[in-house]
């Protein structure tokens, strides 16, 4: 059979069953409890079982292995990183954030700082750092519908967002968290036993030896396993290691080509236009988008460039402290029972994303030998989709290709939903009156607002732009969040201040950087990841302005400090009221609903 | 059913008989149990109400749970920065293998994983005694 038709097969599966779950368990999640908090009743295993479902998106699935396929040693920060940041939120953040009893992180902010205006603040930033967050879900949706069907990419990012929407409109958070969990489990599956599979057949088939492959260790560039045909959909810069015979249609180094070509080191970079057609033949060396390493023995140490080296310690503070402030993390840790049971969710989410992790790092380091191509076009996302049926051609390489493909559709779909009910919670209680309503409207912005911008925007790689979000969240929130938790002196213009300076350099540099990649790459690489200036001088920012504005300290700080910090049995901790959510009439006609886990 | 501050344990246990026995039983009369209940409540209300004394017993619980995170927090971090600038000062430790697979792959790729949740699994067990502590403490 045909392998779209088995890739069809497995986005229907998921998406039915996605369906199916947050039917099931919405049909009695009407309150606004379950609407935002699942009336804080969800055990820690499932709990953690939701948080990692939601945190493994597109950048997870696809990225990982995509970064690893182009970056090598370098990216195994990432999926570090993504695990790393679990450990800070539970060491400062997870119990006492549980006990203060707020449901979301705007609400935090007002209960920890009283202040009206920075809850207006930070719901902006919630907002914000969402929809950065959703483009790229909805753009890798895009690239995975547009790999097993000749459809524009759009079509795949509409799917994602209607199935999102219309889940969302019927249970809110009590539906998702049931379909979270499952979605973890689907994906873990999804991943884990094709990359066991494929690993097999490539030990089986003799390793190295089997295939015409370029030895991961050997200082020389991967070969193209068959004649390949590539068509460049963005303009690249490519470099190679040695001469490469090739036949060229289109514009390469703003001259107009047409056919055989002999490219050498001396005259790299090449630089190639849009709709130019590649030809390649079996076994010449794959040139590689410039700032890659070109060898394999360059690939599989980690770099040992200065700005390389600077890159990956501020990719390293940016995923530690980013996680915290991810608005769609945080607002799973409100529907745990109490302090202690946040902390174990944390504990076991720890163990399900090493568990995860393991695999796209495998994928990404068997696709460097089966599928080089990816590197001249650049969209390295694609490796984890297109490596099956390279490796196993036949039924079975489109069966595990139709998995695979399946399991990065319950990522995207898992993320954008979190983000989605995150977001929307957020605007429907701060910006419009908070009925049952306002969430269903909120939950169309939250959604059609990024699938505007997924149209319009140029993707580029997943985990890159995932990376701005993380930093942006480490430089917005974290300082917040950390401070307000530990710190006494901390005041509302402190932290809006703060907010707004490291926000806002995040931004700059996010502007910046988009200016430069479309006017020759000018950018110095650390505007590629700011975190490294921009957290440091988020925190300075906050310790100052708060220590200029004592007076602005609430007046119920003791109060708020014991509820924190309490161990529960004593019973200080006070959920706060989710009061302006829901009229009086809707409240009354829903309270019938059974308690569903 | 809660058991009030106090009130003695053996009333408990009779409290399941269909029918009460036919002779009274004998019962000792407790009037004031030196060991616990009216402390407990004096804490808590100690705490509840923010006297110096209740915001010095918060304030060094929550010293000590910050020293605890910052201490496991410092440990893992460094072990973690730590590798790229190894690999970056000593390169050739790059081509160190084990079983095929480069150190830095080992090291960077498998490692951390299990080293976070085992800082994690540690401070939730101490997280957890500390905690223990100040209720016992709060209720001694």
């Amino acid at each position: 059979m045909d392998a779209r038709i088995w890739a069809l097969a497995g986005i229907s599966l998921v998406t039915v069953a996605t369906f199916y779950l947050g039917y099931r368990s919405s049909r009695t999640a009407s309150t606004t409890q379950d609407f935002l908090v699942a009336r804080r009743t969800v055990r820690s295993r499932r709990n953690a079982a939701a948080v990692s479902g939601e945190y493994l998106s597109a950048a997870s699935f696809l990225g990982v292995a995509g970064l690893v396929l182009k970056d090598g040693a370098d990216a195994l920060w990432y999926p570090v990183g993504f695990t790393a940041g679990y450990l800070a939120l539970m060491l400062f953040v997870a119990a006492p954030l549980r006990r203060s009893g707020a449901y979301t992180l705007p609400d935090f902010c007002e209960a920890r700082l009283g202040s009206r205006a920075l809850r207006g603040l930070a719901a902006a930033f919630v907002v914000f750092i969402g929809i950065l967050y959703v483009v790229p879900q909805l753009q890798a949706a895009g690239l995975a519908v547009s790999n097993i069907l000749p459809i524009p990419t759009w079509v795949g990012s509409l799917v994602v967002t209607v199935v999102v929407i219309v889940n969302v409109f019927g249970g809110g958070m009590r539906a998702i968290t049931l379909v979270q969990a499952f979605q973890y489990w689907l994906k873990l599956f999804a991943i884990a036993a094709p990359t066991l599979v494929l690993c097999m057949l490539f030990i089986g088939g003799g390793g190295l030896r089997g295939g015409h492959v370029t030895g991961l260790s050997e200082p020389l560039p991967p070969v193209f396993t068959e004649h390949t045909t590539l068509r460049i959909e963005t303009p690249v810069l490519l470099e190679v290691e040695d001469t490469v015979n090739l036949v060229a249609n289109g514009v390469v180094d703003g001259d107009k080509v047409s056919g055989s070509a002999y490219w050498t080191p001396l005259g790299s970079p090449y630089e190639v236009d849009v709709g130019t057609e590649l030809h390649f033949y079996e076994g010449s060396a794959v040139p590689v988008v410039v700032g890659a390493p070109i060898t394999n023995d360059l690939w599989l140490a980690p770099s040992t460039s200065g700005s390389d080296l600077v890159t990956t310690y501020s990719l390293m503070l940016a995923l530690f402290l980013g996680t915290m402030g991810l608005p769609h993390v945080l607002v799973r840790f409100y529907t745990n029972p109490d302090g202690r049971a946040a902390r174990r969710t944390t504990l076991h989410v720890l163990m399900l994303l090493g568990l995860f992790y393991l695999f796209p790092i495998l994928l990404g380091a068997l696709s460097r030998l089966y599928v080089p191509e990816l590197l001249v076009t650049g969209s390295t996302d694609a490796a984890v989709l297109k490596l099956p049926t390279r490796i196993a051609p036949g039924l079975l390489g489109e069966i595990l290709g139709a998995v695979l493909t399946a399991g990065a559709f319950a990522a995207f779909l898992s993320t954008s939903s979190g983000l989605v009910v995150s977001v929307s919670g957020v605007l429907s209680t701060d910006v419009l009156r908070g009925r049952v309503r306002d969430f269903r409207f909120a939950t169309a912005i939250a959604g059609g607002a990024p699938l505007a911008l997924a149209i319009v925007l140029r993707p580029s790689d997943i985990s890159l732009s995932v990376g701005m979000s993380f930093a942006l969240a480490a430089s917005t929130f974290c300082p917040v969040l950390l401070l307000g938790v530990w710190w006494r002196k901390l005041t509302w213009v402190g932290a809006a201040v703060g907010m707004v300076v490291g926000g806002g350099l995040v931004l700059a540099s996010l502007v910046l950087n988009t200016i430069s990649d479309f006017t020759g790459r000018w950018a110095p690489a650390i505007l590629g990841q700011p975190a490294l200036i921009t957290v440091p001088i988020a925190f300075l920012t906050v310790i100052v302005v708060s220590k200029a504005t004592p007076a602005r300290m609430p007046a119920d700080l003791a109060q708020i400090r014991l509820r924190m910090h309490a161990p529960d049995g004593l019973g200080f901790v006070r959920d706060r009221a989710v009061a302006r959510f829901g009229t009086p009439e809707e409240r009354a006609r829903m309270t019938d609903g059974r308690h569903r886990r | 059913m809660s058991r009030q501050p106090g009130e003695p344990a053996d009333r408990e246990r009779g409290g399941g008989f269909p029918d009460p026995p036919t002779k009274p039983r004998r019962k000792r009369v407790v009037l004031a149990d030196s060991r616990a209940p009216v402390t407990v409540l004096r804490t808590v209300v100690e705490l509840e109400e923010q006297t110096s004394y209740g915001e010095e017993l918060v304030s060094q619980l929550i010293r000590t749970q910050l020293r605890t995170a910052v201490r496991l927090w410092v440990i893992t971090v460094l072990l973690l920065a730590a590798m790229p600038a190894l690999f970056f000062y000593v390169p050739d430790l790059a081509e160190v293998t084990f079983a095929g697979v480069g150190l830095p792959w080992l090291l960077i790729g498998l490692v951390p994983f299990p080293l976070l949740f085992g800082m994690a699994y540690w401070y939730n067990s101490r997280a957890e005694r500390q905690e223990q502590d100040f209720v016992a403490m709060v209720e001694k």
